[in-house]
């Protein structure tokens, strides 16, 4: 208990010290000013959120294959957290755009593969709300899951393809195309922030679904006495 | 290598079933059509506005179509209780897949061509110069919908709410399909019609990648 107190206490620092080193650390950038600090936690959760979709899709395959149920519990806590990052990004997304492009929303091609990211996993967690047999549940969820993952790059690919062919109507500076030094590291003390927030939350989650499956098994012995 | 024999006999199974009843080439043709019709009224169907608004219109109706349409396919197994039959006559259940894949796409394919002179004279779209080039996206579209739908359905089958449980798998899914087959067409359509080959590229990618993943993982979605 008191340890895992401590660690979400060094979580809660190093996130708190990442907002602290976006807002006086980091230089103001020269034409978007203040509202361009909002960067460092809108990248680093979409990063964030990215690697749990990808924890989520290897535990996806190795339950598959091992059919055991912790690789379930594992892919339903980091799609849940990867779903909540990507949240993050998509609010955070239209309170930068707003100021900076004049608009909340734009279908550009980066914006709209998100979306329909963030809708995929959307759907992967209805489906698991809809079968009701655990065994079933987890299989039939992780091959889900295993087919949206491989989905993600076609729709980037996709939809990157087919926005290119208008002209934009804003166009976004890529922020890996020339970051400042001190941007720089400030973005990547943010990543890691988050990353660690993002390994916190997924243990807590896993956790949780293991006390969750616990009781549903007692539950059930309870009910065949 | 029983696979193909087995499919050949599974197909023939399939197209059976349907061409007895014609129940879901009907059902899928009567609502393309709906759409279609109350499509136009949300714009004004003439040929500049048809060519931008029309190739996005068609791939929409067919997508949607697409979604009633793959319900059955592994539903009315499970209400005959066949589906243990099924796995019991065949060595390599993707022989299961593929017989189910082939018969959605032709039944698919189907209703497009059906569908498509109807839909030129409505939209005041040219296509009969462009036919076997048109004819190329709406295979390849259609076996795309066909496979990411049918291994879908294998699981939207097994769980509650089924009916409105596949569309909300499928269409975020099919993404791509739709994205590159409206560009594509729309390219077709165009006063000077030209070919995408990237799109072109792009649907063949999508079906080789989804096909693939299904002969990977289909025998586990129809475990018992």
């Amino acid at each position: 208990m008191w340890k895992r107190a401590m660690i979400g206490a060094l979580v809660l620092f190093l996130v708190g010290a990442a907002a602290y080193a976006s807002f006086y650390v980091a230089p103001e950038e020269r034409t978007m000013r203040v509202i361009q600090r909002i960067f460092y936690f809108h990248a680093a959760s979409a990063w964030a959120g990215m690697t749990a979709f990808f924890i989520c899709f290897a535990a996806n395959l190795l339950y598959v294959w091992r059919r055991e149920e912790r690789w379930d519990s594992l892919a339903v806590s980091c799609a849940e957290v990867g779903l909540a990052f990507i949240t993050v990004v998509l609010i955070t997304g239209p309170i930068w755009a707003k100021p900076a492009w004049g608009i909340y929303w734009t279908w550009d091609a980066r914006l709209t593969s998100t979306f329909v990211l963030w809708l995929l996993y959307i759907s992967y967690l209805l489906l698991r709300t809809l079968i009701e047999e655990p065994d079933r549940r987890a299989l039939l969820s992780a091959l889900f899951g295993i087919f949206a993952f491989i989905d993600v790059p076609i729709v980037f690919g996709a939809i990157r393809w087919w926005r290119t062919q208008h002209p934009a109507p804003v166009i976004m500076g890529g922020p890996g195309s020339g970051l400042e030094p001190t941007m720089r590291k400030v973005f990547f003390f943010s990543v890691l922030a988050l990353h660690a927030l993002m390994v916190f939350l997924i243990a807590e989650r896993y956790r949780l679904e293991k006390l969750r499956t616990d009781l549903e098994l007692v539950r059930r012995e309870a009910e065949a006495i | 290598m029983s696979l193909l024999p087995n499919t050949a006999v599974l197909l023939g199974k399939e197209l059976r079933t349907e061409f007895r009843s014609r129940e879901l080439l009907t059902t899928t043709i009567v609502f393309i059509l709906i759409v279609m019709v109350l499509f136009s009224f949300t714009f004004e169907p003439t040929s500049d506005e048809s060519r931008r608004v029309a190739p996005g219109l068609l791939w929409l109706a067919f997508l949607f179509a697409s979604s009633l349409m793959l319900q059955p396919c592994f539903l009315r197994e499970q209400h005959n209780d066949t589906l243990s039959a099924l796995r019991l006559s065949v060595s390599d259940p993707f022989g299961i897949f593929l017989a189910k894949v082939t018969a959605n796409t032709i039944f698919l394919l189907l209703t497009e061509l059906l569908l498509l002179p109807l839909f030129a004279l409505m939209y005041n779209v040219p296509v009969v110069s462009v036919l076997h080039w048109l004819l190329l996206v709406f295979f390849l579209s259609s076996l795309g919908i066909s496979i990411a739908g049918t291994a879908l359905s294998a699981i939207s089958a097994q769980a509650r709410m089924r009916e409105l449980l596949l569309p909300l798998l499928m269409l975020p899914l099919l993404t791509p399909i739709l994205v590159v087959s409206t560009e594509v067409t729309r390219a077709l359509f165009d006063r000077g019609p030209y070919v995408k080959w990237k799109g072109i590229g792009f649907l063949a990618v999508f079906d080789v990648v989804f096909l693939t993943a299904l002969w990977l993982f289909g025998e586990y979605l129809l475990e018992e």
